[in-house]
């Protein structure tokens, strides 16, 4: 709800309109923050605690968004880095809040009496805050270094890594005596020190998870516009033809896997505090693919679709899920049939009717023609597989 | 050393378990490279099927093969009618079929749930098959014999009909090469379909033995689902042959790893071998040779 | 482009930093002032001044199970006995002369869901109490929450024990009602081997503690101790190592659908109920006909409650329940002891003539009621309640038969401080207190 402006920024003369074009991230950006920064006063607490949580799973949008919409990897398995950033964060938090020489409570009810050394280590706040985001990364680079170097990819990939979670999920549970098992870790005092029952700390970590969004989606947006956008999506596309150019299409992928890896760990560590628990029942199979909804119903190309599609998707969860639990596992299973068999690009694909209107109506500029023309072949760009004419339009730019 | 046979036992078991469940994922993947996620579904309509015919029929062994016999054909006018409707029109995007299915997945669940509601269900099983079999002074369980030998029959059974028979030529002619095929005046589109629906209805089978284990809900296929995805990926694309090694490997080592260790390591190790498998094999085990670049 | 885009990130991130420091947004109070807060006055800061509305002719109480997901199953049933415990009271003039409306919520069978639908009751629909939840997972995830806003929570299952909330009654059996009498019962008939299976979470691995801990104080052996993940349907491997094992009784803590498939794999072994029985601590009335009588019948189970109970009050609830949700529905310990809990917080709200959370805890003590188990009394220094334990015997009717029970009800004891054997038990779990 709150960084998802930049459509929105209707411009009526001309001169605004090159004005908008120019400045269009900035203005989006300044959008965004403004009404960031709004938020709370117009939500109550309980409200904003659920956007806080749908901005979790906003953030591993952003990340599927790169590595699947742009590098054409299609993960099922973001949970396990969801997961792990959230497990990371949940052990610093358990420790700092029952102090040294404590165990917490479910491993004295396992007999255990000391701390395992993997928990030891995120006592240190400053380890903790790297681990969320290094772990996750760390994991999926090797991994990414294992199957991509070997030139796995497509269904393989996807089945791997989706594979890769239910193993996760199966080894958190059958590790209970210190991972919590099913139960996983809960029952939090504090978030660094700042008590978690208080309104104005809440608010905090509102903003936290808003502003840890908006920088993701700042970082996506510069890596689209740099050189390396072009090399992953030219990976996406033709990976042989990039070979020949004499880039490793591996260590392209890596990046941007890991990239995404890190965006769900942060995400997946934010969603401790907001929700207050962490368990293998939030970071299965199931839950791992629905993690890509909103990426499917944003448009997977586009910048701010995931963001907007999470955002969308879990708010009508809320709304539906309470009154209709049948109906809403329907919308849940017609939202992936119907938006990937006919609309592929989600709202991504309505992209172009904007510029269309305007030119219609006469208020357009030689800017949003321009726009038109660049979101209807991230459109065409998007149809998986071969598409040819994206692949050279990628290849020309790279070889420019 | 007392416990030697009945583990292999348990690991061949295991791996004719896996190798019905993926039997047809593997043959649908091989020809047109589409993941069905719905498929755990498919197998779960043939158990409600094998359900309805014991509530149906008195005698329970004619129950049972009534429902091998309409869990296929339940189960293969499903699949065809997913391809038909949905998938057809995908084939140029395969790995987006992935996630179209498995919205499937989740509204034939969700089906499941209204019809037969969420409470999971039992089809009482021929006496004969619940009971035990005793072999060298072991005892072993008559359901899981059949299954086995039921998973032997549609291997033998579908590799004849794609050896011999003439449609089986169309079926390897055009996952081989499709643009060959098409040229050569085989229809691709109806063989997509017939593929389909053979492969759907396999599961079906695998659906209605399977019952025999276990109670039936609508969750049933999710416990079966990622594991036959991985027989697949281990075994290659489309080739019987690595299918049939990879389930029987992997039933084997899981039983080997669950001994010393325990059921969730047993799980989690399977996955990791895969893994590290693919290191060595990244196209599986058996992969056709081609020109295509990797 | 891209170097001047990052000063104007920069830019903007302080800007924004400006903002919100100036605008007196910011961090509030530390764990620190809080505990010291608490440590000052009576009541927890962190409590929430409740928003129940006591004006109306209406109360309204809050419901949270799973009506999805895979613990749907079980879960729908208690939902229908807390409706009908719901209509009964209001067809009787409701608590205090106000009528009872239900907020019913879905918990998703997912903990967080659970806690998220429990902060919706208290915070949004302001709830005088809470009833429900099944797993342990969904009772630890939900409790921060009644405790931090000091509302109510009742939880109807036998659980694992090694806890005592002061915002929770547990309406099901401690330990010491179920897992202590099981061991009982075969220790009196002779059995001295015993096999553990379980699924793969909290209940089953502290049940399988205890087991131990009584095995070895009382001159039994643990031959075998096998956890399955949940919904793991292969047994192969562990009926095997059952039978290698010399075990003579097994001690089963599986859940749900992995029944099913561990006692098809047992019968299919050789395995039988007179030679090596199988004593469940989760197989209830509604379980047997999906795991198939033929699978189960002769094995044993332990509750608190069992359909075929005697009593006027059985009868009663027996008959009102088929009345009202179809005469193939079977009743089971959950389902009674979720009725059950329904009457006994009305029962403490009469006592303290209020719905206030804190009058009606400090009212809670000695409360009673005729459940259909018997008579049942709350303990208000633990919230956990007087329950008689019942062994059984799974008959041919899909029913369980009462083959022992305890003299009269057990006074709860979730931490095990009154058996000399649980030393070892109490002391580790109690350490953190």
């Amino acid at each position: 709800m709150a960084s998802k402006k930049t459509v929105s920024g209707g411009a009526s003369a001309s001169a605004a309109g090159e004005f908008y074009a120019k400045y269009k991230p900035w203005i989006g950006t300044a959008i965004a923050v403004v009404l960031i920064l709004l938020a709370p006063s117009v939500m109550s607490v309980y409200n904003l605690g659920l956007l806080s949580k749908y901005l979790c799973y906003a953030m591993v949008a952003v990340g599927i968004g790169l590595a699947w919409g742009q590098g054409g990897m299609l993960t099922l398995g973001q949970g396990l880095f969801f997961g792990l950033g959230a497990y990371v964060m949940a052990i610093h938090m358990k420790l700092s809040d029952i102090g040294p020489g404590q165990v917490p409570d479910f491993m004295a009810q396992y007999g255990i009496t000391e701390v395992p050394g993997f928990w030891e280590l995120f006592r240190n706040p400053v380890i903790a805050v790297i681990g969320v985001a290094a772990v996750p990364g760390a994991i999926a680079a090797l991994l990414g270094l294992a199957v991509f170097g070997r030139g796995v990819r497509g269904a393989y990939f996807a089945i791997l890594s989706q594979a890769l979670v239910a193993a996760f999920s199966v080894l958190l549970i059958g590790q209970s005596k210190t991972t919590g098992g099913t139960n996983g870790l809960n029952d939090f005092k504090g978030f660094f020190g700042y008590d978690l029952t208080d309104d104005a700390n809440k608010q905090m970590i509102f903003y936290i998870c808003a502003f840890l969004t908006l920088a993701m989606v700042l970082v996506v947006w510069w890596i689209r516009r740099s050189f390396m956008g072009d090399l992953i999506i030219g990976v996406r596309d033709q990976e042989n033809r990039m070979k020949f150019l004499g880039y490793n299409p591996a260590s392209i992928k890596v990046f941007a896997f890991s990239l995404a890896a890190m965006f769900a760990g942060i995400g997946g560590a934010m969603f401790v505090p907001v929700v207050g628990i962490i368990s293998p029942s939030d970071i299965g199979v199931t839950p791992s693919i629905l993690m890509l909804a909103g990426v499917v119903i944003g448009g997977r190309t586009t910048l701010l679709g995931p963001v907007v599609g999470t955002l969308l998707v879990r708010f009508a969860e809320t709304q539906l899920s309470e009154a209709y639990p049948s109906a809403w596992t329907y919308i849940e299973g017609l939202i992936f049939i119907l938006v990937i068999a006919f609309v592929p690009m989600g709202l991504g694909q309505f992209k172009g009717l904007w510029p269309w209107i305007k030119d219609r109506l006469g208020i357009g500029s030689a800017g949003s023609v321009a726009a038109a023309a660049a979101s209807a072949s991230v459109a065409s760009a998007g149809d998986g597989g071969g598409d040819v004419k994206a692949a050279a339009s990628a290849s020309a730019a790279v070889t420019a | 050393m007392d416990m030697l046979f009945p583990q292999i036992v348990a690991g061949l078991s295991n791996g004719s378990i896996l190798l019905l469940a993926a039997l047809g994922l593997s043959l649908t993947f091989g020809q047109m490279g589409v993941i069905n996620n719905a498929h755990g579904e498919f197998m779960m309509a043939g158990a409600y099927t094998a359900y309805v015919m014991s509530t149906l029929i008195g005698n329970k062994t004619v129950a049972l093969i009534v429902a091998l016999v309409v869990g296929f054909a339940v189960s293969g006018l499903l699949g065809l009618l997913l391809d038909v409707a949905l998938l057809e029109r995908m084939r140029m995007r395969p790995l987006d079929t992935l996630l179209v299915t498995f919205g499937v997945s989740l509204v034939l669940q969700q089906l499941a749930r209204d019809i037969f509601g969420a409470t999971p269900v039992y089809a009482s099983a021929p006496e004969a098959l619940t009971n035990p079999v005793t072999v060298f002074g072991y005892s072993f369980s008559a359901g899981r014999l059949f299954i086995f030998i039921l998973s032997i029959v549609c291997v033998a059974a579908l590799y004849a009909v794609l050896k011999l028979t003439p449609l089986g030529r169309q079926i390897r002619a055009t996952s081989e090469n499709r643009d060959l095929a098409e040229v050569s005046g085989i229809s691709t589109r109806t063989v997509d379909h017939v593929t389909f629906f053979l492969g759907s209805g396999i599961a079906g089978i695998a659906g209605v033995a399977l019952s025999l284990l276990n109670s039936i809900s609508f969750n049933f296929g999710t416990t079966f689902i990622v594991q036959a995805f991985l027989v697949v990926v281990a075994g290659g694309v489309g080739q019987l042959k690595g299918a049939v090694i990879a389930s029987f490997v992997l039933g084997l080592c899981q039983s080997a790893i669950e001994l010393p260790t325990s059921a969730s390591i047993g799980q989690v190790a399977v996955f990791l071998i895969v893994v590290v498998f693919l290191q060595f094999r990244p196209q599986g085990l058996v992969s056709i040779r081609s020109r295509n670049l990797a | 482009m891209a170097t001047l885009s990052k000063a104007r990130v920069i830019a903007l991130l302080c800007a924004a930093a400006a903002v919100l420091s100036t605008s007196g947004c910011g961090w509030g109070r530390t764990v620190a002032e809080k505990d010291a807060l608490d440590a000052n006055s009576t009541t927890a800061t962190s409590a929430k001044s409740s928003c129940v509305d006591t004006s109306g002719d209406t109360i309204k109480i809050g419901f949270v199970n799973s009506l999805s997901g895979t613990m749907a199953i079980s879960e729908q049933t208690v939902s229908d006995s807390l409706h009908m415990a719901v209509d009964e009271i209001n067809a009787n003039g409701g608590v205090l002369g106000k009528q009872l409306k239900v907020v019913q919520q879905d918990g998703k069978s997912e903990p967080a869901v659970f806690a998220e639908k429990a902060k919706t009751l208290i915070e949004k629909e302001c709830v005088a109490a809470v009833f429900g939840g099944w797993t342990s997972s969904s009772r630890k995830a939900m409790l921060p929450v009644f405790e931090a806003d000091n509302a109510l929570l009742f939880y109807p299952l036998q659980y694992e024990g090694m806890e005592s909330s002061p915002n929770i009654f547990y309406s099901g059996a401690a330990p010491n009602q179920q897992i202590v009498p099981a061991l009982d019962y075969l220790k009196e008939k002779g059995y001295k081997k015993l096999f553990l299976v379980g699924s793969d979470y909290v209940f089953p691995q502290t049940a399988n503690r205890v087991v131990k801990a009584y095995a070895a104080g009382n001159g039994m052996e643990v031959v075998g101790e096998e956890y399955t993940p949940m919904g793991s349907t292969d047994f192969t491997t562990i009926v095997n190592k059952l039978k290698f094992s010399g075990a003579d009784a097994v001690v089963n803590t599986l859940n749900g659908d992995s029944n099913v498939a561990f006692f098809k794999e047992y019968k299919a072994s050789g395995l039988k109920a007179d030679t090596v029985p199988v004593i469940s601590m989760s197989i209830a009335e509604e379980e047997v006909s999906a795991i198939g009588v033929d699978n189960v019948k002769g094995q044993l189970t332990a509750w608190n409650y069992y359909q075929t109970l005697d009593s006027a009050e059985n009868k009663k609830f027996v008959k009102d329940f088929k009345a009202k949700y179809g005469e193939n529905r079977p009743t089971s310990d959950p389902m009674e002891s979720a009725y059950t809990s329904v009457y006994l917080w009305k029962g403490m709200v009469e006592k303290a003539k209020s719905f206030d959370v804190d009058k009606v805890k400090a009212a809670a003590d000695g409360v009673t009621f005729d459940a259909p188990e018997g008579k049942v009394t709350v303990d208000g220094e633990n919230h956990h309640i007087y329950k008689t334990s019942y062994i059984g015997e799974i008959g041919d009717d899909k029913l369980i038969h009462t083959v022992w029970q305890s003299d009269g009800p057990i006074k709860p004891d979730p931490y095990l401080k009154t058996y000399d054997w649980a030393k070892s038990l109490s002391a580790s779990s109690e350490s953190n207190e």
